[in-house]
């Protein structure tokens, strides 16, 4: 088993104010967990919002720096990237998707962009056909296509359809690992489940580990492999998603699944699996 | 604290006093558009589009929608807070407040202004919107609501001191700035501020999409405590259904600017009669269930060119002839349960389609 990623006793620390009323703010703690290259997997991250998972995800891209303890990639330590080949390489590897699709991309400039930067980056591609190739193939992952793409402004497309776009951003250099800082929580209902399902055919189809970052438990539930839970940057519970989310006990986890809103729980045995059958055409 | 959705007055049990008896608010028939000219080229989106429904006293009714389905040029448009280019086409907004029944269009502008916050208020998505981030919480109730309770300035921060107590909220936030407040704080006190006046009509315009959930849990609660202490109704919209289920009475689900159903909450769950509605409940996530859902194929349409007949027939797995010809009627195919769908009105009457 080799390590894919390693995060040890990673903790983050932010000084405000001066030399009087010195003020530090615990953001990550001593996180520990790795994931291995052989099994992809969708690792999440539960907390309420202050609890320090965004800090984490930040350190994992190696955009800031842990202030104590240690973060490797493939067995290499973070913080001796330096050189912009090697930043660029790691980069490849290890892609971020944001929250807000809406504010991801400038709404000046065309989505079709985003993926030739990418292509022309990271995959060193030089001639057009190369670079649309590169562009089409990772947007043929998320189920959209170049042609649909080419051209569009982010105004022209819905909330989803951007979020799928800019995981396909993501994907362009085929990297091994993609952090999604709350990849659905702007998204609507109705197309919620697709980007969701998606990051399930990532880890299934193209091997690539997802380290899942959410306060919704439901969808955790839903996709998750293993979890941490996190409060005020401390790691109160990790393990198994289903397990750990079917039998909490630390008090904290016990806290956030109590307030989860029950969707019909109280007459869910009544509910249709499947919506209504009717009459077909 | 209570939010389990048996505590929930039936549909029938609000009606109280004689005054109960006239819907709080008549909406019929209401378009509302956005017009624009610009070098003579006109487009026209109809962001509400033959919208009618009611809303009695003393309950909460819930508005459910996707981004860009309408929801929020709806209560825009209710609120009269409109200015182009959206401009309401036709039908009325009617309430019927202790004072008598009023259509809000036919108003002059200094009888909206007298009946805002006093009898229709407002509680915002955002917070920080609301609050002023350079004064401090208590110049913000001052600002919104002094002038709707009259008295004396003493008087008026002694009735914002106990309301607070009623809400248990510490009155020391009223000296705090908002940044000094966490999101949850600040979303209860907009809440407060919303009901200091006691109106009889709240629009909650996503109140808690922003919060995390433990926070949510919370700011639902209270708000559910507040109408039930006052027997105002509360105009409810967000698209988290699951929010929908533990709070709201009766709810309403728009697509592409209409509405496409109503009815009451628990039997818009148990047995959703539109495939759009149907949909949106069986793909919700829950803890416990690793059944695999899907997404809906397909993309809302554009406002500014929605298709022909049923604006949801592109991506409705039912869909049939007629659903591309000709627009469904909003009908009550059940009691109290209103649905826009050709195939199900056929069902519900034994028909096929084809």
């Amino acid at each position: 088993m080799t390590a894919l990623l390693e995060v040890r006793q990673a903790s983050k620390t932010y000084t405000s104010g001066g030399l009087f009323g010195r003020h530090v703010v615990r953001a990550v703690a001593g996180v520990d967990f790795s994931l291995t290259s052989e099994r992809p997997e969708v690792f999440t991250i539960i907390g309420e919002s202050g609890s320090g998972k965004s800090t984490l995800a930040r350190m994992i891209l190696n955009s800031v720096p842990p202030s104590g303890g240690s973060i490797l990639f493939r067995g290499r330590d973070l913080a001796t990237i330096r050189s912009r080949r090697d930043r660029l390489a790691f980069m490849g590897e290890v892609q971020p998707v944001f929250q807000n699709p809406f504010e991801a991309f400038n709404p000046l400039k065309r989505l079709d962009r985003y993926l030739y930067l990418a292509a022309r980056r990271f995959c060193g591609a030089r001639t057009r056909a190369d670079v649309e190739g590169l562009a089409d193939a990772a947007l043929r992952k998320v189920g959209l296509s170049l042609a649909e793409v080419r051209g569009r402004f982010p105004h022209e497309m819905s909330g989803g359809q951007l979020q799928r776009v800019a995981i396909a951003r993501a994907l362009v250099p085929e990297p091994a690992l993609v952090v999604a800082d709350e990849p659905v929580s702007m998204i609507d209902a109705s197309l919620r489940m697709t980007i969701v399902n998606m990051f399930r055919t990532l880890r299934d189809t193209f091997g690539v580990s997802i380290i899942y970052i959410t306060h919704d438990l439901a969808t955790a539930y839903y996709i998750s492999d293993r979890l941490i839970i996190m409060e005020k940057g401390e790691v109160v519970e990790s393990g198994p998603a289903r397990a750990v989310l079917d039998a909490p006990s630390h008090p904290y986890s016990i806290k956030l699944l109590q307030a989860v809103l029950p969707v019909g729980n109280a007459w869910r045995d009544e509910m249709p699996a499947e919506p209504r059958s009717q009459p077909a055409a | 604290m209570s939010l389990a959705p048996d505590v929930h007055p039936g549909p029938g049990s609000s009606a109280g006093s004689a005054a109960a008896t006239a819907p709080l608010l008549e909406v019929s028939g209401l378009k509302a558009y956005y017009q624009m000219r610009f070098f003579g080229i006109s487009r026209e989106v109809r962001a509400v589009d033959d919208v009618t429904f009611t809303i009695r006293r003393n309950e909460i009714y819930g508005l459910a929608g996707e981004s860009s389905s309408g929801k929020s040029t709806l209560i825009k448009t209710i609120a009269r807070a409109i200015r182009p280019p959206l401009n309401v086409v036709g039908g009325t907004v009617v309430f019927t407040f202790e004072d008598g029944r009023q259509d809000i269009y036919a108003m002059s502008p200094a009888q909206v202004a007298a009946i805002r916050w006093s009898r229709l208020s407002y509680v915002t998505q955002g917070s920080m919107n609301v609050l002023n981030p350079v004064r401090r919480i208590r110049s913000t109730f001052v600002d919104f609501a002094a002038r709707h309770l009259g008295g004396s300035r003493r008087d008026f921060l002694a009735a914002v001191e106990s309301h607070l107590a009623r809400l248990s909220l510490d009155p020391r936030v009223l000296d705090a700035y908002p940044h000094e407040l966490s999101g949850g704080m600040r979303q209860r006190l907009t809440i407060a501020l919303a009901t200091i006046c006691r109106p009889e009509f709240i629009i909650a315009d996503e109140p808690t999409t922003a919060l995390d959930v433990v926070v949510q849990k919370g700011v639902l609660a209270m708000l559910r405590e507040v109408q039930q202490e006052m027997g105002s109704s509360i105009l409810f919209v967000t698209h988290d259904m699951a929010v929908h289920a533990n709070l709201t009475d009766r709810l309403g689900i728009m697509y592409a600017g209409r509405l496409v159903e109503e009815g009451p909450t628990r039997e818009v769950f148990q047995r959703p009669l539109h495939p759009y509605t149907a949909h949106l409940i069986a793909s919700l996530p829950r803890l416990g269930d690793d059944m695999r859902k899907t997404g809906l194929p397909g993309a809302p349409p554009s406002l500014a060119d929605p298709p022909t007949g049923c604006r949801f027939h592109p991506r409705c797995p039912s869909a049939v002839g007629l659903c591309r010809e000709a627009s469904p009627p909003m009908e009550e195919l059940e009691p109290g349960h209103r649905v826009a769908c050709h195939v199900a009105k056929a069902h519900a009457e034994g028909r096929r389609l084809s």
